[in-house]
């Protein structure tokens, strides 16, 4: 009886126990409620975002680049289709066992498969990783006959860049290849992706911009091994704008070949506006071989020649002006007024200046010299006794006010800026203070005196126009894809001289002597029905004092100029040529300019056209470039009917 | 044959919340299980087949008197011990544990029989054991004995979650006993400075980084923690109302593990929203309040030790499941009773639900 007591006893208070442990389990039960209160109510946006995060994947579509054309539409740079090979990693089991097979199969070269390969690793399982790009139209179709055995590998078409002209204007188009890890880094190019291609050089980097477009793209839902179920949206790409260089395509190509193998530059310049009609720099090379892996013998032909075809010879090439600087000399000394027209010296072969002789380039002197005479012969005396008078800071405020020796803001990458010196200029240099034996080679464009073609161009256009300082510019305008304009380009003044008209007048007729008259240093720039004027230049490399006929090495020798403008009366056009290491600028520089010039008036005149292009055809282009060509020239001429 | 009377008072509100949930669970197992590629029965037919099954046992169970269970407690937990050592020698491995025993015509897992022993052999212990004014240190010596042999062979295949039920198991019915606040004492007195001791002196670091990654799944962005962040944004990014049945973007794109099995609440929580969990919680309430109240009408103290025992085990499964689930507790494979996919949960469940329904049929005759 007693432990049934008990047991009645312990039950109830066992049975009180449950009371509790529903608190407990009720207490619990709220803990998880409020936990997903928090999680599915509170933090909802943040987990909402996360789970979207996890099932959509972009993946983007290149943008189509926009075209090149020159100031008559011809275009110069447009897009080709090119084969990538891809291999999409999810649909590929062994991807080491696929590259070996495709490397058979193909002919490839498995290194560079398996670097592109390791670059794209981490990326997500769905993004077609490129491994091989500008295959043949052979490969293609091996890969296509063998589809069935090669899932994952897909053949996709990329557009890659056609030169319409070849080697023509490289330096100025310049060339786009892959974009590399460190532009990838940089804030510029955040839109980018791996393997995107972007202008490396030239118009194509200074205006990628304008020349890319706007990639499109796919937004996908992927699993959670990142495999594409479906695609959500699509955006298309669109297509990059084009850009209307201020060259003629035509002077530019004559204006090369003038050059024929010489090393040099020249530049073109309308004197009314600044627009460049032809940037040369010679020799030039093929920029459709850098849109790839550029193959090492090309690449090392290209390193190992002493004429420098990858340097862009008309912006970065500094050169010492030579007599071609006579222009600047002569001005300060008209404006100065320590010269007039009228005021000669005796030139016996040498100027003395204290016990140190000054030699003119003519052995024998000139004889008695007036100043137009002395832009004819380009006489060395006259300006050795000029520049003493003047001192070296006179004439660098005369060529400071050409714009010289300063960057001209052309718009493309590793512009130069040449070198005009002061007193103040070697202080701070060399700190020593400058020497009057220091001014006469300065005088004579010599010494430290530096110049690029660009700036050479620029100045006689400047004397051309007499006075308006334009900034020379290689881009007229830019057109959407269909043609319409998006915006033109106008000129823009640098600023200008205060020379006076009477200056200019009597150093334009010494250059028109130069070219035109008897005993001209330029005669060889003559036209018989454009009045030409120009100035010759010999610039020294280095020092030979009396051995200078003697045969010296390459790049010893003295490099050539000619600096023209034309016509005469009414300038239109200043041309600035250097020929590197080719002698005397009478001899080397003026045929060149005398051509380009010719090339210029001929090409305004409708009906000489169709000859000289088919003539140019004939002689230095192949077979199929004539037939698109003889198109071209139909489309423009029919076009420049109806300007007229 | 059977007492009129057992059929009045068949408890109906009991197996209509665990018919209730089932059928909850069968709709979420086709929604998880529709991105599935297989061959064969789909998940949630055969769900349906273990539900009728264990439906069926847990008649069988409910009809039969509780009290045969006490005669054959002891037998039981004799021939359990025989399993789990035979599964360390000879059992089947899969997933890096041993937990499966092939019987030739099917497989058991002695480790989930041993919930339902467990109950079995405490309530048998307790209903014949007087402990005056609760329990001593002492008193407890013997059941955590009992306790123990199972439980170091079930760490050892590992399987750490059904150590860890049955411990919980096992103290819960110890609790409905009562303790004396002096054996609380000293056994906080004596497990805390132990594993502190066991911490900081004979844990090596990469044991303890073990120790930590399991506590706060987190710390390892991958493996479990993965699992974890994954389950977190798909139950987080169902907000109020859900994403929609068979919509849900981290289920059906698979982004969650085992969706069918351990991770279903996750499932259900992204495509039902927090009405749908809210529902689905209070629902699982009210069963485990029903079975308390089941242990308290009881005037018998085995039926209402085995009552506590059963109720416990659901209870402590539901709030470590979808605590893992929610992030609240380490990563631990304890399915949802009656929610998850499986046969081997249902009828232990089952069997569960039959005792209790046994319990409440009878609450009259004693």
């Amino acid at each position: 009886m007693i432990n049934e007591k008990r047991y009645v006893r312990e039950l109830a208070q066992s049975k009180q126990r449950t009371i509790p442990l529903a608190f407990v389990v009720t207490l619990i039960f709220i803990l998880l409620l409020m936990r997903l209160l928090y999680l599915q109510i509170i933090k909802v946006d943040d987990y909402r975002a996360r789970s979207e995060n996890n099932r959509l994947r972009f993946l983007p579509v290149a943008a189509s680049r926009g075209a090149l054309m020159d100031r008559n539409g011809t275009v110069l740079v447009n897009n080709r289709p090119s084969f990538s090979l891809t291999i999409i990693p999810q649909e590929v089991k062994d991807v080491e066992l696929m590259i070996d097979r495709l490397s058979v199969l193909l002919k490839l070269d498995r290194s560079d498969i398996t670097e592109r390969w390791k670059k794209a690793k981490g990326r997500a399982r769905y993004y077609p990783v490129v491994i091989a790009v500008n295959l043949s139209r052979d490969q293609v179709e091996i890969v296509e006959e063998n589809k069935l055995s090669l899932p994952g590998v897909e053949i996709s078409i990329k557009p890659v860049r056609e030169y319409a002209f070849q080697t023509s204007a490289a330096h100025l188009l310049g060339y786009i290849g892959e974009i590399s890890d460190k532009e990838l880094e940089d804030k510029a190019y955040s839109n980018y992706n791996l393997a995107d291609y972007v202008g490396k050089n030239g118009i194509e980097k200074a205006w990628e911009s304008e020349l890319h477009g706007n990639d499109g793209g796919r937004q996908l839902e992927v699993d959670s091994r990142g495999r594409v179920l479906r695609v959500l949206a699509e955006t298309t790409p669109t297509v990059g704008n084009s850009i209307v260089l201020t060259i003629d395509s035509r002077l530019q190509r004559i204006a090369e070949q003038a050059f024929g193998e010489k090393a040099g530059s020249a530049v073109v310049m309308d004197v009314t506006n600044g627009e460049v009609l032809a940037f040369v720099s010679s020799p030039t090379f093929d920029p459709s071989l850098f849109a790839g892996r550029i193959p090492t013998d090309i690449w090392n032909k290209y390193l190992d020649d002493k004429r420098h075809p990858l340097e862009n010879k008309a912006l970065t090439g500094q050169y010492p002006p030579g007599s071609t600087f006579k222009i600047v000399t002569a001005l300060a000394g008209l404006e100065a007024g320590i010269i007039n027209e009228n005021t000669t010296i005796v030139d016996p072969g040498y100027y003395e200046l204290g016990n140190r002789r000054f030699r003119d380039w003519k052995p024998g002197g000139h004889g008695v010299v007036n100043l137009k005479k002395s832009l004819k012969e380009s006489c060395d005396t006259y300006y050795y006794q000029l520049g003493e008078k003047l001192g070296v800071d006179r004439i660098a405020q005369m060529a400071n006010q050409f714009h010289l020796g300063k960057e001209m803001g052309i718009g493309l990458q590793h512009e130069k800026k040449g070198l005009i010196p002061t007193s103040e200029w070697k202080m701070k240099r060399f700190g020593q203070k400058w020497f009057i034996g220091e001014t006469l080679p300065v005088a004579i464009g010599q010494g430290y005196v530096l110049t690029t073609p660009v700036q050479l161009a620029s100045m006689v256009a400047t004397v051309a126009n007499e006075g308006t300082i334009y900034r020379p510019r290689l881009v007229k305008k830019i057109v959407d894809p269909d043609g319409k304009l998006i915006k033109e380009l106008s000129p823009e003044i640098l600023g200008t001289t205060n020379i006076s008209h009477a200056s200019f007048k009597k150093v334009k007729q010494g250059m028109y002597a130069v070219v035109n008259e008897p005993g001209g240093t330029g005669a060889n720039a003559r036209l018989w029905d454009v009045k030409v004027a120009g100035k010759t230049g010999t610039s020294q490399v280095v020092k030979l004092g009396e051995d200078r006929k003697r045969a010296v090495a390459y790049q010893h020798k003295d490099h050539g100029l000619f600096v023209a403008f034309a016509p005469f009366d009414k300038p239109e056009i200043a041309v600035a040529v250097v020929v590197e290491h080719g002698g005397g600028g009478g001899a080397v520089a003026a045929p060149i300019a005398g051509r380009i010039i010719r090339t210029y008036f001929d090409l305004k005149k409708p009906a000489l056209i169709k000859d000289k292009e088919k003539k140019t055809v004939e002689d230095d282009e192949e077979d199929t470039e004539a037939e698109s060509k003889a198109d071209e020239t139909k489309k423009r001429s029919s076009s420049q009917q109806g300007d007229e | 044959m059977i007492d009129r009377r057992l059929v009045t008072n068949f408890d109906w509100a009991l197996i209509a919340l665990v018919i209730g949930i089932c059928l909850i669970g069968v709709l979420n197992i086709y929604s998880a299980s529709a991105v599935y590629s297989m061959s064969g029965t789909p998940y949630y037919i055969k769900q349906l087949n273990w539900m009728a099954f264990g439906l069926l046992i847990s008649l069988i169970v409910a009809s039969l008197d509780y009290h045969i269970l006490e005669d054959f407690s002891y037998w039981f937990y004799a021939l359990l011990i025989i399993l789990l050592i035979a599964v360390l020698l000879i059992g089947k491995r899969s997933l890096g544990a041993t937990r499966w025993l092939n019987l030739g015509f099917f497989s058991v897992q002695p480790s989930e029989l041993l919930k339902i022993v467990i109950i079995i052999t405490f309530a048998r212990y307790f209903n014949n054991y007087h402990a005056i004014g609760g329990l001593t240190l002492k008193d407890m010596l013997f059941p955590l004995t009992l306790l123990a042999l199972p439980v170091i062979l079930i760490m050892k295949q590992p399987d750490l979650g059904t150590a860890t039920l049955v411990i919980l198991i096992a103290l819960s019915m110890s609790f409905y006993i009562g303790f004396r606040w002096s054996t609380v004492f000293s056994f906080a007195l004596i497990t805390v400075p132990l594993a502190w001791f066991t911490w900081a002196v004979y844990m090596k670091p990469y044991q303890k980084n073990r120790v930590l990654d399991f506590i706060n799944p987190e710390r390892s962005r991958l493996g479990s923690g993965y699992h974890i962040i994954q389950s977190k944004i798909a139950v987080g990014s169902g907000g109020f109302w859900g994403k929609g049945y068979v919509k849900g973007t981290q289920s059906q794109l698979r982004f969650l593990p085992e969706q069918h099995t351990d991770f279903a609440f996750s499932v259900f929580a992204e495509e039902w929203g927090f009405l749908g969990t809210l529902i689905l919680i209070m629902i699982y309430l009210s069963l485990i309040l029903w079975g308390l109240n089941i242990a308290r009408r009881c005037n018998d103290r085995l039926g209402g030790l085995l009552a506590v025992g059963v109720t416990t085990m659901l209870f402590w499964h539901i709030v470590i499941n979808i605590g893992m689930v929610i992030g609240l507790f380490p990563v631990v494979g304890v399915p949802l009773p009656f929610f998850s996919y499986g046969g081997t949960s249902m009828i232990t469940s089952m069997v569960g639900v039959g005792i209790l329904q046994s319990i409440s049929m009878r609450r009259f005759m004693f």
